[in-house]
């Protein structure tokens, strides 16, 4: 299941900043282990969602060239104080993951 | 997670398995109303596109060729990346209606990074972190809603490839 995503939403007026970091190895598959000399399986977040009240936001698919632990930002126009945002991530090994909040009243 | 969910975690699990093993499509479980629209389907995943391993392939497989070159497309970055194994890169795309972004790391063995899709009420720009094997040009490919492709792109030198990051 991983570890929480956090996700932290803030108003700016009429635009939300929405920034998450989703903790995760982002193994690339070419990296080879110190200790056993054994280069460790690609173990990576393939797909993301992230959703506004249940409605979808932004969609994003990932590769093994995002950085480890992903920290992204996203931008929206007319959320307000007490919407959900939640942001999910599935993984190659069919792990999934997901995390919500509340926008904060100011 | 409670028992009940679980349990209905994996009928869903199966259900797509046999579903793919049945060629049917993501889609038409969509249709048939057992997915919500929103869940995150690795089963999506362009895995043409992903591990292409070179530009226009990638690109090709991406759905993102026939670009015409852009200066409404800010890529943000550094000049010198000291660490490509984590490169910090900001796109902000002024084309109206962008409706999606690809973006690629020219020289990386798989080129393709990122494959975003951005929904009524987002906009169309992205902060985010690459992984860089080596100095090489970031290109971004955004599609607008008429279907269009445009493109930008920006040179980054690397000191210490993030390749075995």
């Amino acid at each position: 299941m991983g570890e929480a995503i956090k996700i932290r939403a803030s108003l700016q007026g009429d635009l939300t900043e929405i920034r998450f970091l989703m903790p995760h190895p982002m193994e690339t598959g070419q990296r080879k282990d110190s200790a056993s000399g054994q280069l460790v399986p690609a173990h990576f977040i393939q797909s993301f969602s992230l959703t506004a009240n249940g409605a979808l936001l932004v969609g994003g698919q990932l590769n093994t060239s995002i950085s480890r632990n992903p920290l992204f930002s996203f931008y929206a126009r007319g959320l307000k104080a007490g919407d959900r945002i939640a942001v999910e991530w599935s993984d190659t090994r069919g792990d999934r993951r997901r995390d919500e909040v509340i926008i904060a009243v100011r | 997670m409670p028992p009940a969910a679980k349990g209905e975690c994996d009928r869903l699990r199966r259900l797509l398995l046999e579903a793919t093993t049945a060629g049917v499509s993501a889609g038409a479980l969509l249709a048939a109303d057992l997915l919500q629209p929103t869940a995150v389907l690795a089963a999506d995943w362009n895995r043409a596109a992903f591990t292409a391993t070179t530009l226009s392939e990638a690109i090709r497989a991406a759905g993102a060729g026939g670009s015409s070159d852009s200066g409404s497309i800010i890529i943000k970055t550094v000049e010198i990346a000291e660490n490509g194994a984590q490169v910090p890169v900001e796109v902000i795309s002024n084309i109206p209606d962008s409706k999606s972004m690809n973006i690629f790391v020219e020289k990386n063995p798989m080129p393709l990074a990122a494959s975003l899709t951005f929904a009524a009420g987002a906009q169309a720009r992205v902060r985010l972190q690459l992984k860089m094997a080596e100095s090489s040009r970031i290109r971004v490919v955004v599609r607008a809603s008429d279907g269009k492709n445009y493109h930008a792109s920006r040179e980054v030198k690397v000191t210490l490839g993030g390749c075995g990051a």
